[in-house]
């Protein structure tokens, strides 16, 4: 039997389904209450820099945009073949590699910070 | 002859998007599949949020006014209401997707469904006490 990267695909897919189920929607509140002027004090620049130069803080904000990222590329990837678009390996290569560079430029910011 | 072919064969007509419409459960399974448009839409506003911020102070107060434009907060909203689908519909599959078996039984599909949500919400305001609004 050929070898499948199937696992891993699914797994990375089902952990951020899972993940974004559970955060985006508080984390979008959090945003929108900045957004409407009542910026909450832990997105303030002080408190939220602190955050990202630990490197607790550091894994969850990579965890939270690397899962959320690869979640989506395999949906959209899954939906473009149900909306008609065969070229698999194509939208494939597409939809996982801009998740990457999104995930290396995650990576790379958090870095510096 | 064997090879002619002696009926017109069958192809079964697959339109590429009216299909959609053609039964509501159809509808709500493209409503849970465009959901991931958002849930990665709103990823890459966290990356630009997370640009700014290495970018420093000035950078990043210009990034939360940004937020607070029209089309910030109309996006926002959009994003919520996708979000708030996707954590439904991907809770309320969950008693398929991984199903626990106590002995002979499986557990119920309410009792996994019900503990998810017991659990985003205590997550939910945790998150907003460790934040500050609560």
């Amino acid at each position: 039997m050929p070898k499948s990267n199937k696992p891993v695909v699914w797994g990375l897919f089902a952990a951020g389904g899972t993940l974004t189920a559970f955060v985006t929607p508080v984390l979008v509140m959090l945003t929108l209450l900045a957004a409407v002027g009542h910026v909450p004090a832990l997105l303030g620049y002080d408190r939220l820099h602190a955050l990202a130069a630990h490197w607790v803080g550091k894994a969850a904000l990579f965890g939270i945009v690397f899962l959320s990222l690869w979640h989506a590329a395999h949906r959209l990837r899954v939906t473009l073949h149900d909306l008609g678009v065969r070229s698999d390996m194509l939208v494939a290569w597409v939809v996982y590699c801009l998740a990457a560079a999104g995930s290396v430029a995650a990576a790379a910011y958090l870095l510096i910070i | 002859m064997a090879e002619q072919v002696t009926r017109r064969p069958y192809v079964r007509e697959i339109p590429r998007l009216r299909w959609i419409f053609r039964h509501p459960r159809y509808l709500r399974y493209m409503a849970r599949e465009v959901t991931c448009i958002f849930i990665g839409a709103y990823a890459v506003l966290l990356l630009v949020a997370l640009a700014r911020l290495a970018q420093g102070r000035e950078s990043y107060e210009a990034f939360l006014q940004a937020l607070g434009s029209p089309a910030g907060i109309a996006f926002q909203v959009l994003v919520l209401a996708f979000a708030l689908y996707h954590t439904v519909s991907w809770f309320n599959v969950t008693p398929k997707a991984m199903p626990i078996q106590r002995g002979e039984e499986f557990v119920p599909g309410g009792i996994i469904i019900g503990a998810h949500y017991a659990g985003w919400i205590a997550l939910s305001i945790i998150v907003l006490f460790l934040a500050g609004v609560l």
